[in-house]
């Protein structure tokens, strides 16, 4: 759990994905759109670190998108926050971009 | 089959429905001849008889069986021909044969007057030359009534093919009709997903319900919109049409549960909605930018964030297209990897399970595209509302429903277009 925390502060935006999951593509490209630069980390063959996100609350635990360190949501929430601009915002607030 | 009356002596018969004089009607009545309801089982004296003109007939005795059993029926018509040394039982066949409007039918070799069938020609003596063993006679009587019910239950089951392929022939036209409307009706001959097949029509079900539903929603809106409403009770019902409207969000998902394909390919969709289709419905951006031009007067600062949430919604749009496109070539690889020939034995067969689950987990995540994809439009719609004014709204609802019944519209146009 420490280590998801950790790695989730290292940089203003990380997004937790498996190699399979085709939505965590999705959310990996918006992103890009927006002009941020996530850091991404494969958990395909850390069970533990899925385990973590779950217990974190990160229900579905892949993908995690955190912004700033804090726990942003998954695929569903970064929609809604999208649309609202809010996402766009927090991105601001955490220096992942700039405009 | 009317009642035909004949004079025997000085008596008149009348003969009623088209049995064979009564002698040989089976009261029970034989399968098949559905038909044949008719029939005179029944005759009291001198009312209902057989009549048949023939000359010899001096008794007027008539038949008193009721409801009896055929072959007791002829032999006591039998016994009363023998009373009456009366040689003409072939008589009671024929009249019964020569009735029959089967084409099969063969007038037995007795001899008759072509112009009328009932009455014997020739004098009684005449008859008496030609009059056979009685047993004969009575086995070939039973044998032509025989014959002549299996014509008739014959006729009775054509008839009630006939009818059944007239109804098919029907059914097949309204099945036709109504597919090309766009109803999902599926082959009965697929029984091979059932839970699907109910599902989808499940949907099907609840999707009409839903535009019947919308369609009342709209009018009120409308009324309300061109009486000039106050804005409290625009707003209200601007509201009710709103969450109406997000319904069919809810709706989908349950029966993407059920038939992702379904749902997600646009079958439930008229086919110019499925023209434009994306990921299981309208892109909400092309909806917003149609929007515009209804919305006017719109001030700049309105302006400017439709026009900016069109370009978001585009941008969510894209990025889940990406995660569909990256999907499809996924589950492609899965299912080319390890060339096409499976190696025999139980190696190989685990190689192939496995892809095939992997392909089933990549197959599953469809849904969730299509959850995320109806969020999208949900949420691009709801915060349209937020920067329009109420009376906005309501008229953004109204061109929203004008313009997909318009596709509707079109859809039934172009399948009921004539067709060289």
């Amino acid at each position: 759990m420490d280590r998801v925390i950790d790695l989730a502060s290292k940089k203003a935006a990380v997004i937790f994905t498996k190699s399979s999951c085709c939505m965590c593509h999705s959310i990996k490209t918006l992103f890009y759109e927006l002009g941020a630069s996530p850091a991404i980390h494969e958990v395909d063959h850390d069970a533990d670190m899925e385990w973590a996100l779950r217990r974190l609350g990160c229900n579905p635990a892949i993908p995690a998108v955190f912004i700033g360190g804090k726990y942003v949501g998954s695929a569903r929430d970064v929609i809604s926050l999208h649309v609202d601009g809010t996402l766009k915002q927090k991105l601001i607030e955490a220096k992942a971009i700039w405009f | 089959m009317g009642s035909k009356s004949f004079k025997v002596g000085e008596k008149v018969y009348t003969r009623v429905g088209d049995a064979m004089p009564s002698f040989i009607s089976n009261p029970n009545g034989t399968e098949g001849n559905t038909g044949q309801s008719s029939r005179v089982s029944n005759f009291g004296p001198h009312e209902q008889s057989i009549g048949f003109r023939g000359g010899g007939y001096n008794n007027s005795a008539s038949l008193t069986s009721q409801t009896m059993h055929p072959d007791l029926q002829f032999s006591a018509y039998e016994k009363m021909l023998q009373g009456q040394n009366i040689s003409q039982p072939n008589q009671v066949s024929n009249s019964d044969t020569s009735t029959e409007m089967d084409p099969d039918d063969k007038i037995q070799n007795f001899d008759i007057d072509p112009s009328n069938p009932y009455m014997a020609s020739g004098s009684n003596d005449k008859q008496k030359e030609k009059f056979p063993e009685q047993k004969t006679q009575r086995r070939l009587a039973q044998n032509r009534e025989a014959a002549r019910k299996s014509r008739l239950r014959k006729k009775a089951y054509v008839q009630q093919l006939e009818n059944s392929r007239l109804k098919l022939t029907q059914l097949e036209q309204e099945v036709q009709r109504a597919r090309k409307q766009g109803v999902v009706i599926s082959n009965t001959g697929d029984q091979s997903q059932p839970n699907s097949r109910n599902g989808s029509l499940a949907f099907v079900a609840e999707y009409s319900r839903w535009l019947e539903e919308q369609s009342k929603h709209t009018s009120e809106l409308r009324a309300a919109v061109t009486s000039h409403k106050s804005d409290t009770e625009l707003r209200s019902l601007v509201e009710n049409a709103t969450s109406h409207f997000n319904d069919i969000f809810r709706l989908k998902k349950i029966a993407a549960k059920a038939d992702v394909f379904h749902i997600i390919y646009g079958m439930w969709t008229s086919p110019a909605e499925r023209c434009f289709l994306w990921i299981g419905g309208f892109r909400s951006s092309e909806l917003l930018k149609l929007l515009v031009t209804h919305l006017e007067p719109l001030t700049e600062q309105q302006l400017a964030s439709i026009d900016h949430l069109q370009q978001t919604s585009l941008q969510a749009e894209e990025a889940l297209s990406q995660g569909m496109d990256a999907l499809q070539q996924s589950l492609a690889e899965t299912l080319a990897r390890d060339a096409p020939v499976v190696p025999p034995g139980s190696s190989g067969m685990a190689n192939y399970m496995g892809q095939m689950a992997m392909a089933m987990g990549k197959l599953g995540s469809l849904e969730n595209f299509l959850r995320q994809a109806d969020h999208l439009r949900e949420k691009t719609l709801q915060q349209m509302h937020t920067i329009l004014t109420t009376r906005q709204s309501a008229r953004a609802l109204l061109a929203i429903n004008d313009y997909f019944s318009r596709l509707r519209a079109l859809s039934t146009l172009w399948f009921a277009r004539p067709q060289e």
